[in-house]
């Protein structure tokens, strides 16, 4: 089970102060905060400092697997478990593999790039402590938890009401 | 300047977009929406006994016999494939070609494309006449030797063509999805909801972190569905292209193939936006009349290219010297099945002409007709690819007619049974808008938007 934190969290109304706070928030020095957003805001990674998606290299990888899964199988059980002459064709007939050797490239490489989604943002997540239940829907937050270093209850709250949050209030993260 | 028409109308506030695109998941269902989905209940009902009476007296009951071996079942399996090949253009190809208007009908085409393909598969499965065997389709471990398929065959292509094509459209429908469910399950008001919706959304909660992986990731499922769904419909075709057959024979059939699949998925496509517009009116500010007129520009222009095929094939069986393909195209056109032909031509042909004029293209009464006809047209012409070839090849002493019987009428008619049940569900139970998709492109085409 995952453990979540204790912390602070501010509610935004709009895309532009969501953005604008993540961005201070980041500048104070905080590394460990979120931000929450009922959709993915163009410009959010920069203001946060989230550096590029390792999925690519799962996908490509996976990819390659699938590729050489699909080689050695057809070859292996075409060619040397069980050979059966079909039709005068070669025991190997490796343009007739092609199509499964492709299909299998796309399986691996689809399936392992959505297991990756999962282990990146923790999925499947029993029941989660929500925030507030309108950040789905229309509602931007940051949250920054208490074991931040420098974390200090007043003073992030003060930057938060000077950032031009709707509220700010202790949640679980 | 070229000014850009509003993707969404009416001014809408991000939590106008939750409200209106959730409304029919969260209110009780209308008397239109409660009898569509009787009807298709009640055909879904036909088709599964229809089904069962032919899986328990054998393939004897459909028309198929020698020397037209195929028909009902893979004709229609093709129709079906070709149907979710338009949804897969919709959410994967126009999504890598920054295509925004995709956004308002992604979600329902990629419904359109699983349950499609799910229709499509029951299709080869009892086609084989020992469905109880089907599991001999895949190579597994067996005390048979072990004696594995035979991967030299288009038919094992099609196998694994078409499982992994319903796997990955199913994951990226449901990848898609998943904030969505998230949406719903912090609006619920009851427990239950809350317990399902929440299981469905696996905890999502829209860290920016969770958003960086998750556009990564839709970018790379849009990439590999984009050589996939082409990949589906040329394996698809080798099932005819591989054989000798006159009239199947041809190097054309992968393109040919892959065209005509978005011709009729759009078809289909247009076809439920239309009744998803007239049933839920607030749809209409977000699939607007702009998105529709797209899609039938689309229609038109696959049209042409599916017509171009036609006469490409005709030229190329003259050109070849090759008696019998000569005789198998003018067999078609003027045999005992040039019905058939004529029908395919007119609709496929001829019908998305209209489109070239601007108020047909932007009338739903002109381009619900026309997406019917488009569907009709596209069903006949792989009865005319399957049963005109079939019918008469090589040897005259082998030539017959394909016995069509009740069964296979029923069979086929069916198949629209299950498919608009699993579709009238998924209006009602799943958001049939991205929400989370629709609202980054709120702005596009207003004063500021880009």
């Amino acid at each position: 089970m995952a453990k979540y934190k204790q912390g602070l969290a501010a509610i935004f109304l709009t895309e532009e102060q969501a953005l604008q706070a993540a961005r201070k928030t980041r500048e104070m020095g905080f590394q460990k905060f979120q931000a929450l957003t009922p959709y993915p805001v163009h410009g959010m990674e920069e203001a946060c400092g989230i550096t590029r998606s390792w999925i690519p290299y799962v996908t490509f990888g996976a990819g390659l697997v699938g590729l050489s899964a699909g080689l050695w199988f057809t070859w292996w059980t075409s060619a040397v478990n069980w050979p059966i002459n079909v039709g005068g064709k070669p025991f190997f007939s490796l343009p007739a593999f092609i199509p499964i050797c492709f299909e299998l490239t796309v399986l691996f490489a689809a399936l392992c790039s959505v297991g990756s989604l999962f282990y990146a943002a923790g999925l499947p997540k029993i029941d989660p402590p929500i925030i507030d239940k309108d950040l789905s829907s229309h509602k931007f937050a940051i949250f920054i938890p208490v074991d931040e270093p420098g974390y200090n209850e007043q003073k992030v709250q003060e930057m938060f009401r000077a950032l031009g949050a709707a509220e700010v209030k202790k949640a679980e993260f | 300047m070229i000014k850009r028409n509003p993707l969404v109308l009416g001014n809408k506030s991000l939590a106008d977009v939750t409200n209106d695109i959730l409304e029919p998941t969260e209110t009780m269902p209308g008397k239109i929406w409660a009898g569509m989905m009787l009807s298709a209940n009640v055909i879904f009902a036909g088709y599964i006994v229809a089904i069962a009476l032919v899986i328990s007296f054998g393939m004897g009951l459909l028309g198929v016999n020698h020397p037209v071996g195929w028909g009902t079942m893979i004709i229609t399996f093709v129709f079906w494939i070709g149907i979710g090949h338009a949804g897969t253009l919709i959410s994967a190809i126009l999504f890598l070609f920054r295509q925004k208007w995709r956004t308002s009908v992604a979600r329902t085409a990629e419904a359109m494309t699983v349950f499609a393909v799910m229709t499509a598969g029951i299709f080869p499965l009892i086609h084989t006449g020992r469905p109880w065997l089907d599991y001999w389709l895949f190579p597994y471990p067996n005390q048979r030797g072990p004696l594995w398929t035979n991967f030299r065959s288009p038919l094992l292509w099609d196998v694994f063509a078409v499982s992994t094509y319903a796997t990955v459209s199913i994951v990226f429908w449901y990848i898609g999805l998943v904030p969505d469910f998230a949406t719903i399950r912090d609006r619920a008001k009851n427990k239950i909801r809350r317990l399902v919706y929440g299981s469905l959304s696996l905890g999502w909660r829209g860290t920016a972190r969770d958003w960086s992986h998750y556009e990564m990731l839709y970018l790379l499922l849009a990439g590999l569905s984009t050589p996939l769904v082409l990949s589906v419909h040329t394996i698809v075709s080798f099932d005819f292209a591989v054989s000798n057959v006159p009239g199947w024979h041809t190097t054309i059939f992968p393109p040919y193939f892959v065209a005509g699949a978005i011709f009729s998925g759009f078809g289909m496509v247009v076809t439920l936006m239309t009744l998803v517009r007239i049933g839920y009116p607030k749809f209409k500010d977000y699939i607007t009349i702009d998105h529709m007129e797209v899609m039938c520009k689309i229609i038109m222009a696959t049209g042409l290219m599916v017509g171009y095929a036609y006469g490409s094939e005709f030229f190329i069986a003259w050109y070849s010297g090759n008696i019998y393909e000569r005789f198998a195209f003018i067999n078609r056109a003027m045999g005992p099945y040039a019905w058939s032909y004529w029908i395919m031509v007119s609709c496929n042909v001829i019908t998305p002409q209209v489109f070239w004029v601007k108020r047909f293209r932007r009338s739903i009464p002109v381009m619900f007709v026309a997406s019917i006809f488009v569907n009709i047209g596209m069903w006949f012409e792989r009865f005319v690819i399957t049963v005109t070839s079939l019918h008469r090849d090589f040897l005259p002493a082998n030539w017959g007619q394909y016995q069509w019987s009740i069964y296979d009428a029923a069979i086929l008619f069916g198949s629209f049974g299950m498919f608009l049940t699993l579709f009238l569900l998924y209006l009602r139970l799943f958001p049939a808008i991205s929400i989370a998709e629709i609202k980054p492109v709120l702005n596009v085409g207003k004063e500021g938007g880009h």
